[in-house]
């Protein structure tokens, strides 16, 4: 099978003086030998197989009917295992860091004595939670669950886009996607020795458990908190309860009673000790954050710092994904663990501050610019991508409000081939591993979610924007 | 269990109860449409009102005419019983309830929804009917036999099979209801026999035409048509059988929970009525209001398993 390389980018799969990279040489061997129209076929086959199984998402802002897929690319990404054993080392020390910051964050507050970073940083930050300070949760852990975003621009070239320390999504796809290639390809994986992703919810489950908090009495009973069948993600909210064997719950479900969190059940309240709450901190507690948020259990926040329940991920872990802190997480690393970053953080410019600023304004067209408070590749500039009408406009924006964007420089993300009727055809992918946390230690799960940019030389692999999935691979030793 | 889900459950196999039972009234009237063209028009209308939504098809139509009734009841939107809403209402309970589900039964009301909603995409012409009424029978047996055969027998089973039972038996009851003058001795006397085609069409409605028969060798009559239907333990779609299968839910549920609910000695009640109620003191005092005396009773039971169970808070 032929395909053509763009040269500018690192194809993970083939080299650009031909040739196969190492990991991807038996599954090679293997697409040589297939009919690229039966290929084809399982790729309808896949897609049906979703829609059976009932894997879709909504779409914001469109009418309740709109579930759509998310598109599903047969070709897996491959990753070795010495690429895999750095990486993790990497998101394992970035991790550590991340909690050790949060926990000085919301107690002594030594990085900002130190002079690390700003104050005002912290202090004027929306996703900082007052209601945090000085209280310690269960077991010290803060983010249960991360989804670090990685992407790699060359050989054993890593960089960290995002730390997705809050309630990170998408995990269910990362098992659905390994279920689709078992079931369409079973002879793929007796040639090539993949790492299974299969006990993740069982570690998670495990994982939580660790964390139950001091008023639990004998198993844990742990609950997962969806705002409903309408979002986006809902589908994951159901599969991962179904998958832990937990309650599915939503804030109506639940009350404060006789100072616990207590869910109504056909036999009357009863106490959830660990919450993996899919909601935003806003929403959490209507007493607490949003006074008009229906989705919350009022009261939830007294019975958290009472010890009567944890919240995972806990509240105001924001402050460390948050898109201002990102450029410091070098530093944080390096204080905290006294260690030298072994991932690569991208670099990137505060538009907050005016020198970074007249350089962003420079080279607009060359950038990306994000809003340090958005997600989900909204109201994000692709400089290089973008029309003299959006750069004019985006111009004005960051006039407006500098201190609410970051900018980075484009990188060269590598590319995976995907399967097109006229070919396989590279295309820019990214990286989310999942990480565990608990009192007990970090578990990063080998493999992860790949999303990729389906279009033709697009660098946005969001899903709402247009992107895919694939399998991840990560081989054995 | 979570209240919520023991009533996303208990609902979600009322829906699907519903829209099966609506395909079966359909199969039957168009029968007898088929069969005697001269007074259809009455046929069609005894439809709309044994599914409850004579009104609601008023507001949209001026006249009855066998597509408007089809298509009210199989696809409008603004028909709350249409089948296409109950799949959706099924499906989107399944979802609510997940957790709860086996994969296969997930699946078997997802992949209903996916193909009803396909075969009901467009009006359905008379040609097209009967496959399509089969489509739905069989969609639902796929849910029913995913169910049994996938499904521990615990609360989640006993919620479901509640649901399905109460819908059931408030379905057959108002079939009859809406025909009761049938099967009057009165009417019966003055022709000398039933109307063949009349009975038929109770019997086909509620899938026993065939059953019927082979109990009855051929012999027909108002009486035993009528004992069939509410007091025949026998025959699945029976107001005695429905309350069997209540009985044994509920008692399931008071035993594992340990303790006796306002439901339970509702149930018991109505369970009893039938155990012991003769066909002859049925008409004795009036089938008409021994059937919505019926209605109303497994009503009032529908609502007291909502509430001793806390679906709703």
């Amino acid at each position: 099978m032929c395909m053509s390389t763009e040269a500018n980018f690192f194809n993970e799969m083939l080299q650009s003086q031909g040739g196969t990279r190492e990991p991807y040489q038996a599954y090679a061997q293997w697409l040589d030998g297939e009919d690229p129209k039966q290929l084809l076929k399982k790729l309808t086959e896949a897609e049906s197989f979703f829609r059976r199984t009932g894997i879709t998402f909504n779409v914001y802002g469109q009418s309740e009917a709109t579930e759509r897929l998310i598109p599903f690319d047969i070709i897996p990404r491959i990753i070795s295992a010495r690429e895999w054993s750095s990486l993790s080392r990497g998101i394992e020390q970035r991790v550590r860091a991340i909690n050790a910051f949060l926990h000085d964050i919301y107690h002594r507050q030594e990085i900002i004595r130190a002079g690390r970073i700003p104050a005002d940083l912290i202090a004027h930050n929306e996703a900082f939670e007052p209601r945090m300070i000085g209280f310690t949760p269960p077991g010290g852990v803060y983010t249960h669950i991360v989804g670090t975003d990685l992407v790699c621009t060359g050989e054993g070239e890593f960089y960290v886009l995002e730390d997705n320390a809050r309630t990170p999504s998408g995990v269910s796809y990362m098992l659905e996607n390994r279920e689709t290639m078992l079931q369409m390809f079973p002879e793929l994986f007796t040639r090539n020795r993949v790492r299974r992703v299969s006990d993740y919810p069982d570690r998670l489950r495990q994982s939580l458990s660790a964390c139950a908090p001091p008023a639990c009495e004998g198993k844990p009973v742990i609950a997962v908190l969806t705002p409903g069948i309408y979002n986006s993600a809902y589908y994951e909210h159901s599969y991962l309860a179904d998958q832990m064997g937990a309650e599915l719950v939503e804030g109506h479900d639940l009350r404060v009673h006789e100072g616990r969190v207590a869910m109504r059940t056909t036999r009357g309240f009863k106490p959830i000790d660990v919450l993996y709450r899919r909601v935003d901190d806003n929403y959490l507690d209507p007493l607490s954050f949003e006074p008009s948020s229906t989705l919350g259990i009022p009261g939830i926040m007294d019975v958290y710092r009472a010890g009567g329940i944890t919240i995972a991920n806990a509240p105001g872990t924001g402050i460390a994904d948050d898109k201002a802190i990102y450029s410091y997480i070098p530093d944080i690393v390096e204080f905290y663990t006294g260690e030298k970053p072994i991932l690569n953080n991208v670099p990137t410019y505060r538009c907050s501050e005016p020198d970074s600023l007249a350089f962003v304004l420079d080279h607009l067209d060359e950038l990306v610019v994000k809003e340090v408070h958005g997600s989900g590749g909204y109201g994000m500039l692709v400089g290089p991508a973008a029309s003299k009408r959006e750069l004019a406009k985006f111009r004005q924006k960051l006039k407006a409000r500098p201190g609410a964007y970051i900018a980075q420089p484009t990188l060269a993300l590598s590319t995976v081939p995907i399967m097109t009727k006229q070919g396989l055809a590279p295309r820019h992918v990214d990286l989310r591993p999942y990480v565990l946390v608990s009192g007990q230690g970090i578990h990063i799960v080998p493999g992860g979610l790949t999303r990729v940019a389906l279009k033709k030389g697009s660098l946005v692999v969001n899903s709402s924007q247009g992107g895919g999935t694939k399998d991840t691979w990560v081989l054995e030793d | 269990m979570l209240g919520k889900t023991a009533g996303g459950l208990f609902w979600m196999f009322r829906y699907l109860e519903r829209s099966e039972n609506i395909a079966r009234l359909l199969e039957a009237g168009f029968r007898m449409a088929l069969t005697r063209a001269a007074s259809s028009d009455e046929e069609w209308a005894s439809l709309l009102t044994t599914s409850g939504v004579r009104n609601a098809f008023f507001e949209r139509h001026e006249e009855i005419t066998s597509a408007a009734v089809i298509d009210f009841l199989l696809r409008d939107k603004t028909n709350p019983s249409s089948v296409l809403n109950m799949m959706d209402a099924a499906r989107s309970n399944a979802r609510l309830v997940r957790t709860a589900l086996t994969r296969e039964v997930w699946e078997a009301v997802n992949e209903s929804w996916m193909a009803l909603n396909d075969a009901l995409k467009h009006a359905v012409r008379e040609r097209e009917l009967p496959a399509v009424l089969g489509e739905i029978r069989r969609q639902s047996s796929l849910v029913r036999g995913t169910l049994h055969g996938t499904m521990l027998r615990n609360e989640v089973f006993d919620f479901s099979r509640l649901g399905t039972f109460v819908e059931r038996a408030d379905n057959t009851a108002r079939i009859l209801d809406v025909k009761y003058y049938v099967l009057l001795p009165s009417t019966a006397s003055v022709g000398g026999s039933l109307d063949n085609v009349q009975w038929e069409t109770i019997l086909r409605s509620v899938s026993a035409h065939r059953s019927y028969h082979w109990l009855n060798e051929g012999d027909v009559s108002a009486a035993s048509i009528a004992d069939f239907l509410i007091l025949d333990r026998r025959l699945p779609r029976s107001l005695a059988f429905c309350y069997a299968e209540i009985s044994s839910n509920l008692n399931y549920l008071e035993r594992e929970y340990g303790e006796e609910l306002a439901c339970h000695r509702q149930s018991r009640q109505i369970a009893e009525q039938l155990r012991s109620v003769r066909i002859e003191d049925v008409f004795a005092m009036g089938l008409h209001e021994f059937l919505e005396g019926f209605i109303r009773d497994n009503a009032a039971l529908g609502s007291q398993i909502e509430t001793d169970y806390r679906f709703y808070g």
